[in-house]
């Protein structure tokens, strides 16, 4: 097999088949949909995970404002869900009808003219990649290009963020304000809220995180993720070398982006609405943390740590509704502590010696005692 | 001797008359339980929600965590009270409540998410919960979909009228026309200065005050209108322009913690709430534990309920929620509005004699109960609560003195015409 030899290792590739397994049969098969809606709540962080561990985890390069990217994935998904679900018969009984509903509490009377592209399907779908795209190249290029880099790019990140909200809540007539764009119906005429449609959803949305998988390990593989690697090891000697670092840092950084809009997008589709809260600040940080406690430095670590953060999260607040806050800082203080590359890490470091000794001992049974050495056939 | 012995005889017969009088209230109090048999699970659930024979199942959904815990944390108490209470008289049709609670944790996807949890998993035949306009938002559509009854506690900007929703709080007209209209009666306000905080509910409920104030009220105007981010602490600017402009009333709907800043600068820029009026509508006695009665002390609130109110129902509340809760707690208009949530609940149930949501949401129009804290409550057919709008004065020691009260009960109106 081709992957085998060469797009995935044997450790990688235990890791995505055991993935596949979990997200395509286990979990469908074993909950209900209540549960299973969850679980794709969850896996939209695993979207902006991924775009992390190529940025952050290979390039170096923190950014503390995924939300951002991930928001405006979610309100270009949102202003068209919105649209559909406020036709004239829905709201007849605003005073302008057509609008959606908070336009007409915000005294508008007409719809806003970067509102109307989002009537079409097609076009809603191309910005959800573009719209964040270029907002991350104009940000990455007035960055890198300057050489900020390391705690400044990820200070000013945050500051992104934290305007992104302030401009989302205080254009309220515009984009919903801070109670979000609320009341979405249908997606192309089809309901998204039966049941049926969540089972349905949660199927599109683990396809498109494993095509973002492979994308991320594409990238990872080749030269420019070699690069990237080197660029966070030594910047300068890769300058030195003739390489325009800053055009790769904006790369990395614009992929991290469409990655987390397209899971801002699910996000929308997935619980039914969108708001200023998934841009600020504080999610944005999550979603590092995530990654963090996944492993920062693996694809499968940050799918991994989206899933198990998010449920605990969710399992501890329903078990212990005052004090589950401090279970989870306790449990992120720990992974950090004691597992500095995350769940990965702790994979690598005491499981996979193990089953390493396991296969190569049985290995070593059948045949005649040659033992075959770990890894080597990997080419 | 013989001056004792006179009323001596009178009084066993006058004593047992008062007892035999004092024990008739207590009929009707003894649980229903007692006479009949509850009625058949079989018959009062059909549709699968949490009933047992000897348990009913309610969800509470508000945010124990994060930054509206400070706000909601008080309406928790009050429907824990409620439930207590309801619990200690014989349930619902005879059974018991059990109560799940989760946390909003502040944040609104979380309340979604909850929401579908208790209706959806735990199948909860009523959740009483959320604070804020942004998290009854995003828990409307999941009650819509699994069809369940939410009762929503806080006053509110309008604007909403929802089959699975009873509306315990005010909505805007109700908190602001009938304050404005006795400012300018009694002060003979005519210039207003509006402030807010930036979202939806200080917004529309400025827009209303300002359609009123501009169109109702004879020569009065609006000076200036201003809002300000959530948390947002620096007020001296408009302050600087308030003194510059000199309102009769300054408007303020300023919520959260910035309130805490507001009303510090105000008095530290020479402002005296004794002498310039000041109308909110956001400041309970919740808020003013924060700010500090001395900081705010002469500031008028528009409100439904006051912890002071005298009379009967709201003594007997207030004691038996600082009984549970302990003697330093404070009961705003919210916590109020929140205790009468289970108990509108239990009325709409036996009324219909049913736990289905269809039928109590069929039954709700209506529905009356008499031992509110507020004094008696009505179910609109709109789902809101037809309620009394009173004003109070904010005293040193933390309470609000009732100033003002409407005569008879205003009726809620979620889409006000000609305010809009």
């Amino acid at each position: 097999m081709i992957i085998n030899s060469r797009f995935f290792n044997r450790s990688e590739l235990i890791g995505f088949v055991a993935l596949a397994l979990l997200l395509f049969v286990i979990l469908p098969l074993s909950l209900d949909i209540f549960r299973l809606n969850l679980v794709a709540k969850y896996l939209t962080y695993a979207f902006v995970g991924i775009g992390l561990v190529l940025c952050w985890g290979y390039g170096g390069i923190l950014s503390l404002g995924q939300g951002v990217f991930f928001g405006l994935g979610g309100y270009c998904m949102a202003m068209y869900l919105k649209l559909e679900a406020s036709s004239v018969e829905n709201t007849k009984i605003q005073s302008t009808p057509g609008i959606p509903d908070f336009m007409d509490w915000n005294q508008l009377t007409q719809l806003p003219f970067f509102w109307k592209p989002f009537h079409s399907f097609p076009i809603t779908l191309i910005a959800i990649m573009l719209v964040p795209g270029i907002f991350a190249f104009i940000i990455g290029a007035a960055m890198f290009k300057r050489r900020v880099g390391g705690v400044y790019f990820a200070i000013i990140t945050q500051a992104i963020a934290a305007i992104m909200t302030i401009l989302i809540v205080g254009q309220q007539g515009y984009t919903g304000g801070i109670n979000g764009i609320t009341d979405l119906r249908t997606l192309h005429g089809w309901d998204i809220r039966t049941d049926h449609a969540k089972f349905i959803l949660y199927f599109i949305e683990v396809v498109l995180l494993f095509a973002c998988i492979i994308a991320a390990q594409f990238i990872r593989l080749t030269k420019l993720g070699r690069i990237l690697v080197a660029m966070r090891e030594q910047e300068d000697r890769v300058r030195f070398s003739g390489y325009s670092v800053a055009n790769f840092k904006i790369f990395a950084f614009c992929a991290a982006a469409i990655f987390a809009a397209i899971g801002g997008a699910m996000f929308t589709l997935e619980v039914g609405f969108m708001s200023p809260s998934f841009v600020g600040i504080v999610p944005s940080i999550e979603m590092v943390i995530y990654t963090a406690v996944g492993g920062r430095m693996s694809i499968f670590g940050a799918v991994w740590g989206s899933l198990l953060v998010n449920f605990a999260k969710t399992s501890l607040s329903e078990s212990f509704p005052q004090l589950w806050l401090f279970g989870l800082g306790a449990l992120f203080i720990a992974v950090v502590l004691a597992f500095p590359n995350g769940l990965s890490g702790i994979w690598q470091d005491y499981v996979q010696p193990h089953i390493d000794r396991l296969l190569a001992s049985r290995k070593s049974k059948p045949g005649n005692g040659f033992p075959v050495a770990d890894g080597a056939p990997a080419e | 001797m013989s001056d004792e012995k006179k009323p001596g005889l009178k009084s066993p017969l006058r004593r047992k008359l008062l007892m035999g009088m004092a024990a008739l209230p207590a009929i009707s109090m003894l649980p229903r339980a007692s006479f009949a048999e509850a009625p058949a699970t079989s018959a009062v659930n059909t549709t699968g929600l949490a009933v047992t024979d000897s348990e009913v199942t309610v969800g509470i959904l508000h945010s124990v965590t994060g930054t509206m815990a400070i706000s909601e944390t008080g309406s928790v108490e009050a429907e824990k009270l409620a439930i207590e209470q309801i619990n200690a008289a014989g349930g619902v049709l005879g059974r018991k409540i059990k109560f799940i609670q989760e946390d909003g944790a502040s944040d609104w996807p979380t309340f979604a998410e909850k929401a579908k949890k208790l209706l959806v998993n735990d199948k909860c035949a009523a959740v009483m919960g959320c604070w804020t306009s942004a998290s009854r938002k995003a828990v409307l559509p999941v009650f819509e979909q699994y069809n369940g009854m939410l009762y929503y506690p806080t006053f509110y900007e309008g604007l909403e009228q929802s089959k699975n929703v009873i509306y315990t709080g005010q909505e805007a007209t109700q908190q602001i026309i009938a304050g404005l209209d006795w400012v300018n009666k009694t002060k003979g306000a005519k210039t207003f200065y509006l402030l807010g905080s930036d979202y939806i509910w200080p917004r529309t409920s400025n827009k209303i005050a300002r359609k009123h104030i501009e169109g109702h009220l004879q020569g009065a105007k609006v000076v200036g209108e201003e809002y300000f981010p959530l948390g947002h602490t620096q007020f001296n600017s408009v302050i600087n322009k308030i003194k510059l402009t000199k309102p009769d009333v300054i408007y303020a709907i300023i919520v959260g913690g910035s309130n805490v800043a507001f009303y510090k600068q105000l008095k530290a820029a020479g402002i005296d709430l004794s002498k310039q009026t000041l109308l909110t509508i956001s400041v309970t006695e919740d808020e003013i534990d924060g700010i500090g009665g001395e900081n705010i002390a002469g500031a008028y609130a528009c409100m439904k309920y006051f912890q002071s109110l005298d009379n009967p129902n709201n003594k007997a509340f207030v004691s038996a929620f600082k009984k549970m809760w302990g003697e330093k707690t404070v009961i705003g208009d919210v916590t109020q509005a929140a205790y009468l949530g289970p108990w509108l609940w239990k009325l709409t149930v036996e009324k219909a004699g049913s736990f289905d949501i269809d039928k109590v949401a069929a039954a709700s129009p209506g529905v009356e109960f008499k031992g509110a804290p507020e004094g008696y409550v009505r179910i609109h057919e709109n789902h809101h609560l037809w309620s009394k709008t009173r004003v109070g004065r904010a005293k040193a020691d933390g309470q609000y003195e009732l100033i003002y009260e409407t005569a008879d009960l205003v009726e809620p109106d979620p889409f006000p015409k000609g305010y809009q």
